[in-house]
């Protein structure tokens, strides 16, 4: 994917955002999961949408992903407002989503997974199968080329780790053209060195000219690749910044609720050791 | 990592690895253990005409095993399965007689009606949200009371009228019921319907799109539905193939007997399930081989006949499957903690 040229008429205006949300809301009966939120996916940037548990991170991705539909805003998938009522739509419209915990079916090979919704096929009537060939080298080649050496593609994806999982998963999005690349928590549960490696292929989506939606709770992993950031809190926009505009420890802070830190940090200070315990009220200040 | 180690590795693990990932292993070794065992249990077990009637019970359980293992493997039970060969053959019967028509008219517009019944369950299913084993209770007692119900108001006593006497009856029972002579041994054409619903269901399994969605929904169903797989469609269809299988089994038994008792088929169900699980099928859904499901049909068969040869006391017969269901289910466990090891 290549920037566009002002003097085609059907490419994109420069700068128009793969997906943008303006304002849009969300209510579950009386409760009100996401208000007010706006945000900008571009081709070959990372958008980070970051946030608490029940922030509304995962309403927000269920929203893009057409697993739900907003209530109020707008929401633009390539300037064209859209309201999708299915999954299928959304990734037919080239927004690809990975889950954290629901991005792999375990006990399926790995190259099943890989090809799982849209399978080739060959022949034609009732002979129309799966092109398994195809499917096995193709699910081979595509892992090699994000780093991923299987010794065997028809082993249950479960006896992957998360973080290759997390790449298979995401090599299955590029793979299949996606142009919006969205990863719920895709470090959330990795230790450090995998997350480095998903975190890896995130900019290497990036690269491709993808434009990704990352959300996460670590605003270190965010800092890493993002380019714009959100910040949810109490489904509401809790600030919106470009990476120019914010520093590492900014971030950290506002993600951490700032105060709230503050706060926190004098309550865990460590107390005298009381005395019946032994303790020497002359040597803990 | 170099490729050499990984080759290496590759070549060391491939056999035992393939064995074990094969679902059906369990049930092969199992039926394998059932039949020495009734050889020389039994004297009269290896003769043709033995194999011919184990095949034979087998082989109306497994018509049924079949698709009851697809519909596990994608993660739901339906326990109307065994009334519904009833209701099946009743609505075949009852049709047939009370418009005068041809027996393949009913027949027909039974096809029509248990497939109906199989899309209700579907439907109530995915519809609901409601866990499939209480949908398909609700089915299993609505249809228990319908067959008495409807049978006893329609012809006054708990069974059909025979329809031996109508037009077309000898060639449906041709279909449905006739036998084939091979070395001097008849085999019954249920046989062949068993053998052709295992080949069809293996290839749906293994080669289809369909096989790859059943696998997709019964192992993770909001996975499947996030990635596009029809989730709904694919239920109902399961549903319907459990139907249709209803169908041949209910056109066997009236074409068999001519009349059908409308109190049969309770209990069943339950057969078909634990044919399936020895089969290798996982309870929880998306793991199973309809191959597997043969192999556990077998193992039935060859246990209720071979009990008869062998001139024991008939009761055993349960105690025996109740082991057997418990030994593969243990396995299948075993299995599936590997699968899932490094989750």
């Amino acid at each position: 994917m290549t920037d566009a040229s002002p003097t085609s008429a059907e490419a994109p205006v420069p700068g128009e955002a793969l997906v943008s949300l303006e304002d849009v809301s969300k209510y579950y009966g009386n409760i009100r999961a996401l208000e007010g939120v706006s945000l900008e996916a571009h081709a070959g940037e990372v958008t980070c949408v970051l946030g608490d548990n029940g922030a509304g991170k995962s309403t927000l991705i269920k929203i893009i992903a057409g697993l739900h539909q907003h209530d109020a805003g707008t929401f633009r998938i390539e300037g064209e407002e859209v309201r999708l009522t299915k999954p299928r739509e959304a990734l037919d419209r080239g927004i690809a989503t990975v889950y954290q915990d629901l991005a792999v079916v375990p006990l399926m090979p790995v190259w099943r997974n890989f090809f799982l919704g849209s399978e080739p096929t060959k022949g034609a009537g009732p002979f129309k199968r799966m092109d398994v060939e195809f499917m096995r080298r193709t699910t081979r080649e595509e892992l090699l080329r994000m780093g991923i050496d299987l010794r065997d593609v028809d082993q249950p994806i479960g006896t992957l780790s998360g973080g290759e999982r997390q790449c298979v998963a995401i090599a299955r999005a590029v793979y299949f053209g996606a142009k919006v690349l969205v990863l719920d928590e895709p470090t959330a549960a990795l230790g450090v060195k995998q997350s480095g490696v998903v975190l890896k292929y995130v900019a290497a989506a990036r690269d491709a000219g993808l434009g990704v939606v990352l959300i996460t709770h670590n605003p270190h992993h965010a800092y890493l690749v993002g380019d714009r950031f959100v910040l949810l809190k109490r489904g509401t926009m809790a600030g919106s910044f470009l990476k120019a505009d914010i520093e590492l420890d900014e971030l950290t802070r506002q993600m951490a609720g700032g105060s709230e830190l503050e706060e926190l940090s004098h309550e865990l200070e460590r107390a005298p050791e009381p005395l019946h315990l032994g303790g020497e009220p002359t040597d803990k200040a | 990592m170099t490729t050499a180690t990984v080759d290496e590795r590759l070549l060391r693990t491939s056999l035992w690895r393939k064995l074990l990932a094969r679902p059906e292993l369990g049930a092969v070794m199992g039926a394998v253990a059932v039949f020495i065992f009734f050889s020389f249990a039994a004297d009269s077990f290896l003769r043709m005409s033995s194999l011919s009637t184990v095949l034979y019970a087998a082989s109306t359980l497994g018509i049924m095993a079949v698709p009851v293992a697809l519909l596990m493997i994608g993660g739901e039970f339906d326990l109307s399965a065994g009334v519904l060969v009833t209701s099946s053959a009743l609505a075949s019967s009852m049709i047939s007689y009370q418009l005068t028509a041809n027996v393949w008219v009913g027949v027909f517009v039974s096809l029509l009606v248990t497939l109906a019944i199989g899309i209700f369950n579907g439907f109530m299913l995915t519809r609901t949200k409601l866990p499939s084993f209480i949908v398909t209770l609700g089915t299993f007692l609505m249809l228990t009371g319908l067959n008495l119900g409807l049978t006893k108001a329609i012809s006054g006593t708990v069974q059909t009228k025979s329809i031996a006497d109508m037009e077309g009856f000898s060639s449906a029972r041709k279909v449905f019921a006739s036998e084939i002579s091979l070395g001097g041994v008849n085999f019954k054409i249920t046989i062949l319907w068993w053998l052709a619903l295992v080949a069809f269901a293996t290839w749906i399994l293994l080669r289809t799109r369909w096989g790859n969605w059943i696998f997709a929904v019964g192992g993770n169903g909001d996975a499947a539905r996030a990635v596009g797989v029809p989730v709904t469609k694919t239920r109902i269809g399961l549903y319907m193939a459990v139907a249709f299988g209803a169908w041949i089994s209910g056109q066997h038994l009236l074409f068999s007997f001519s009349r059908v008792q409308s109190g049969e088929g309770v209990g069943n169900e339950l057969i078909y399930i634990v044919a399936a699980v020895i089969g290798g099928c996982l309870i929880t859904g998306g793991y199973g081989s309809a191959i597997g499901s043969a192999f556990g049909a077998l193992i039935f068969g060859m246990v209720s006949k071979g009990i008869v040869f062998a001139e024991w006391n008939a009761d055993w017969y349960k105690f025996f499957l109740g082991a057997m269901l418990l030994l593969a289910t243990l396995l299948n466990h075993w299995v599936r903690k590997r699968a899932e090891a490094t989750k």
